[in-house]
């Protein structure tokens, strides 16, 4: 049996393994751990428990049998689906147009109006949802335009979508118009096509796979966002809403599985999906493409600029009426400016909240951005034991696809399980931090590898050839070329630590209260107006954030241009 | 020829008649698997200490599979390496005594040359003092003294190279590895650096192996040529070998540029062109029937349709000719590569006609001509259907520079 097994063995895995390979695989073997027991085992915990009655007792499939006889229920599916195709319809028509007057276009302040789109990714969800209200709610200035027609429930949902899925939706599309040969235009130009012609078979086909994940990102993030429908959804109910609404609102912890597993379903559909579309997108660029320069055009030009320039009011109208309201003494009988809206305290909540956010934050700031990138070196940079690596680098990408709101009450159902040996981490600080860091692990992730890519691939075999550990050049070399990525990956692990409500509503402990859990809550409780101040904060923290970020980016890359540039 | 000079110069004791007991570098029935592919094929060689050796071959030759092979970076499927008697087969990477420059120099961006150079030394645990000089003892043998504070971003293509190669050669290894080492360089750049690699491989006596796919490269460097296809060695020689005494189409057509014409064996000494019988003196009938009539275009001589032979140098009685038409002629500096469709056939034959002396007239096309070979100048080679060398225009477009 031995020597048949010896027979078979590919002697290249029997090559000794020296110092640095036992720790290599060590941190390898840790790092699959890690994802193991704050992914894998959290979710699968959620589909057994969908699978038990509330005593804990094997059921089958009769908790999905009751979900899908129950109409009131099961008219929540329809109700996704019926917002996120919508709005997903509407972001992405806008933020083609937005993308193409960027990319395609000789329009004016094409940089401000730029930055300015990024608006809604430093506030969270919750701020359009309140926003609205002041605008178009029962009190609202512009209630008129509704003729008649309430905000609370799909008009308003897929409104405050638009406004917080627009940026992230716009940053695909950018890059997918971007990436356009200027030899095909010109050829097209020699053999006399017409502009809208040219359009049809070069401009589209060449953004096409854009377009389609962009449509994937906007539906995923819209119909698994809990914030915008919770505030401003009324008597509308959506499948994230219920998940929230099965376990807080009634305890019934059996339904909330159930659903989680049903809100799971099109998120994992349209991850995979736009995992294969991407694939194919990398193939579509040649290395040799010309970069395509657009030439102005009067009109071209102006009719984008407005189109632009009235994406980019929609927004700052949202933001500022939230900005506005935060300050209003009682709206709308009473709109003396005040500070009094910033007084958590008289309405029963606290800056503690803000405070332990920032903490929270912080945390998942140092610590994701440390085990991501570093678990991004081993995918990328690390010697043989492809399969495990490969397995690391598979871990990663399931966080993208699992709503915040189902990883969330997945870790109830881990971590609060009587015999788990970490329960204690339960209701802790720690359990907050920890949920972050998985929950936005795929994004931080792929910029890592991304960045990784970029630094030549011979840097781990010259220093072994030099006989210096893999460790040794990762802190002198690899991490200091590659800094410019990890402050971009902590930045964007602070800015969703502030602004996410969807995973950590179901964490937090009256000790470990956060800012953003607090808007809802205040929301909830009519005080509408601290809800805004507390938004307004989270947005000028995060804002602040990053303009610390990119003040430091400047430094550094005056610092280090003596090796950047030439 | 060079290769004799060298070793005169280098008094290194390798030498092809006196071998000594034990070779530096041994590989034994290397194979290399990726999936069902076989990128090496029971490859075997040895490599003498000392030696400049070159392994030369089209692009996905597994010239560089078996350079990783003999670094560890990319451990063999089967088969072993010895390093100075020590079976090295199973060792990592940082094991093994080497050291190794890539096509992309691998320079660290973030660290001055100083500190590239001296990054090996500090894991040797050597005092401050010691590494600044051996540094800058380095950056004067490579002949860049004052580029210790900057930047590799800062230097051009060819210092990044040689940085790279102080850096390989800080840690004293017994082994140099230089995968393509020249090929991201200018042409100017390459042609200076191929001398100065050379000469401070023999100032060091340091064993080296250099991956190249660029045969002139290879000829004017190497004590020995190693030439690769597809995974196996072709030939084994010093460059002299190599393109006088190439043992196969293959590597008559990759080294240099080589006439190959179709021909049928006929008896010892003799092989059929068309209907036409063709004397050889190297060629000694064996049990094949196709066979390529090859020779070199510097070895033909050209003469007008009709012209007198006697003209000609070398014995004139022991020449083949083949009259045809210029089709084009190329220049190319100090010669002139004419190429000439044969009469009757649609095989065509290129001749270099040096433009020192040559009577250039014959040279314009639709000249009626007659190329002439020594007999002696024929060599002769198996031809097998379908083997890459019935294709000669495919392995001259696979990298073979002329």
């Amino acid at each position: 049996m031995i020597s048949v097994w010896n027979r078979n063995v590919n002697p290249a895995d029997t090559v000794r393994l020296s110092k640095d390979d036992y720790i290599q695989r060590g941190v390898i073997l840790i790092a699959v751990a890690f994802l193991f027991f704050t992914l894998l085992m959290p979710l699968s915990s959620m589909l057994v428990k969908s699978l038990q009655n509330a005593d804990g007792d094997f059921v089958g499939l009769v908790n999905f049998a009751t979900y899908f006889s129950n109409p009131v229920l099961f008219e929540s599916v329809a109700n996704s689906l019926q917002i996120a195709l919508t709005s997903t319809f509407i972001v992405i028509t806008l933020a083609f147009l937005f993308a193409y007057g960027l990319t395609r276009t000789c329009m004016p302040g094409k940089k401000t109006l730029r930055a300015l789109t990024l608006l809604p990714l430093f506030a969270p969800s919750l701020l359009p949802g309140i926003s609205l209200i002041y605008l178009l709610g029962n009190q609202g200035i512009f209630k008129g335009v509704l003729f008649g027609e309430t905000i609370y429930g799909p008009i308003g949902i897929v409104i405050g979508m638009c406004f917080w899925v627009f940026p992230h939706v716009l940053m695909i599309m950018v890059t997918a118009l971007s990436n356009s040969d200027a030899r095909l235009y010109e050829a097209a130009r020699v053999m006399k096509a017409s502009p809208v012609r040219t359009f049809f078979t070069v401009t589209l086909p060449s953004a096409k796979y854009g377009l389609i994940s962009a449509s994937f990102v906007a539906f995923t993030l819209v119909i698994t966002d809990f914030g915008v429908p919770k505030v401003i959804g009324g008597e509308f109910n959506v499948l994230a809403t219920d998940i929230y609404k099965q376990v807080v609102g009634q305890q019934n912890f059996q339904m909330g599985a159930v659903v989680s597993v049903v809100l799971l379903l099109p998120a994992v559909f349209s991850f995979i999906a736009d995992r294969l579309v991407q694939k194919k997108q990398v193939a579509m660029l040649s290395a040799r493409a010309v970069p395509f320069v657009p030439s102005p055009h009067k009109m071209k030009d102006r009719l984008f600029f407005g189109i632009c320039c009235l994406v980019v009011s929609a927004i700052l109208l949202v933001i500022g009426m939230a900005v506005y309201a935060s300050f209003i003494t009682f709206w709308p009988y009473n709109t003396a400016l005040t500070l009094n809206n910033y007084n958590f305290e008289e309405v029963g909540a606290s800056w503690d909240f803000y405070f332990n956010s920032l903490e929270m934050a912080a945390w998942v700031a140092v610590i994701g951005t440390a085990v991501v990138f570093f678990n991004a070196y081993l995918v990328e940079k690390g010697r043989a034991f492809e399969p495990v690596r490969n397995l690391l680098h598979l871990m990663a990408m399931i966080p993208m696809a699992v709503p915040g709101m189902v990883l969330g009450l997945s870790y109830i159902f881990f971590f609060n399980q009587p015999g788990n040996p970490l329960n204690f981490i339960y209701a802790t600080m720690a359990i907050l931090v920890l949920n972050s860091v998985v929950h936005f692990y795929t994004v931080c992730h792929l910029t890592s590898v991304t960045a990784l890519k970029q630094i030549d691939s011979e840097f781990e075999a010259v220093s072994s050839s030099l006989k210096v550990p893999f460790y040794a050049t990762f802190w002198k070399v690899t991490l200091p070329v590659s800094l410019p990525a990890v402050l971009e990956i902590s930045v964007y692990l602070f800015v969703n630590a502030m602004t996410t409500v969807s995973a950590v509503v179901f964490l937090y402990s009256s000790d470990t209260m956060l800012a953003s859990i607090s808007v809802m809550n205040m929301d909830e409780a009519g005080n509408t107006a601290s809800a805004a101040a507390m938004a307004v904060l989270i947005l000028v923290t995060c804002l602040a954030v990053k303009g610390t970020h990119w003040l430091l980016s400047q430094k550094l890359l005056t610092v280090t241009q003596g090796w950047r540039n030439r | 020829m060079t290769a004799q000079i060298q070793q005169v110069v280098t008094g290194k004791q390798w030498s092809e008649q006196r071998k000594p007991a034990a070779p530096y570098l041994q590989v034994n029935k290397l194979w290399k698997h990726y999936g069902n592919f076989a990128a090496l094929k029971e490859i075997s060689l040895e490599i003498n200490e000392g030696e400049f050796v070159c392994f030369l071959g089209p692009s996905g030759c597994g010239k560089t599979t078996l350079l990783r092979a003999i670094a560890g970076l990319d451990p063999q499927s089967r088969g072993e390496i010895f390093q100075g008697g020590n079976n090295i087969s199973r060792l990592p990477p940082e094991q093994r005594d080497f050291g190794i420059v890539f096509q992309s120099y691998a320079l660290f961006p973030n660290l001055t040359v100083a500190d590239n150079i001296a990054y090996g030394l500090h894991s040797q645990n050597m005092s401050r003092q010691r590494i600044d000089m051996k540094v800058r003892d380095l950056l004067d043998t490579i002949g860049l003294p004052d580029v210790a504070k900057k930047y590799p971003s800062q230097l051009s293509g060819g210092q990044q190279q040689r940085i790279a190669l102080a850096r390989a050669l800080a840690t004293e290894p017994g082994l140099l590895l230089l995968d393509e080492p020249l090929s991201a360089l200018d042409a100017r750049v390459r042609l200076h650096l191929r001398q100065e690699i050379r000469n401070l491989q023999r100032q060091l006596g340091i064993t080296t192996i250099m991956v190249t796919h660029d045969q002139e490269e290879a000829l004017s460097m190497a004590d020995r040529i190693v030439v690769m296809n597809h995974g196996v060695i072709e030939q084994v020689g010093t460059p002299e070998e190599v393109y006088r005494r190439p043992i196969n189409a293959f590597v008559a057509n990759f080294v240099g540029t080589m006439n190959l014409l179709p021909t049928k064996a006929a008896s010892n000494h003799q092989v059929r062109l068309g209907d036409r019988v063709i004397c050889c003196l190297t060629y000694k009938a064996k049990e094949m029937d196709s066979t390529w009539l090859a020779f070199r275009p510097e070895v033909a001589q050209l003469i007008s349709a009709g012209d007198d032979k006697s003209t000609l140098q070398g014995d004139t009685r022991q020449l083949e000719s083949f009259a045809g038409t210029v089709i084009h002629s190329e220049f190319l500096g100090n010669f002139l590569r004419v190429e000439v469709a044969m009469q009757n056939s649609d095989l065509s034959i290129k001749v270099d006609v040096g433009t020192q002396h040559a009577n250039l007239q014959c040279c314009t096309p639709g000249q009626n001509v007659e190329v002439c070979v020594p007999s002696s100048d024929l060599q002769v080679y198996e031809r097998y259907a379908g083997s890459s060398a019935t294709n000669p225009a495919l392995i001259a477009s696979a990298g073979a520079v002329s």
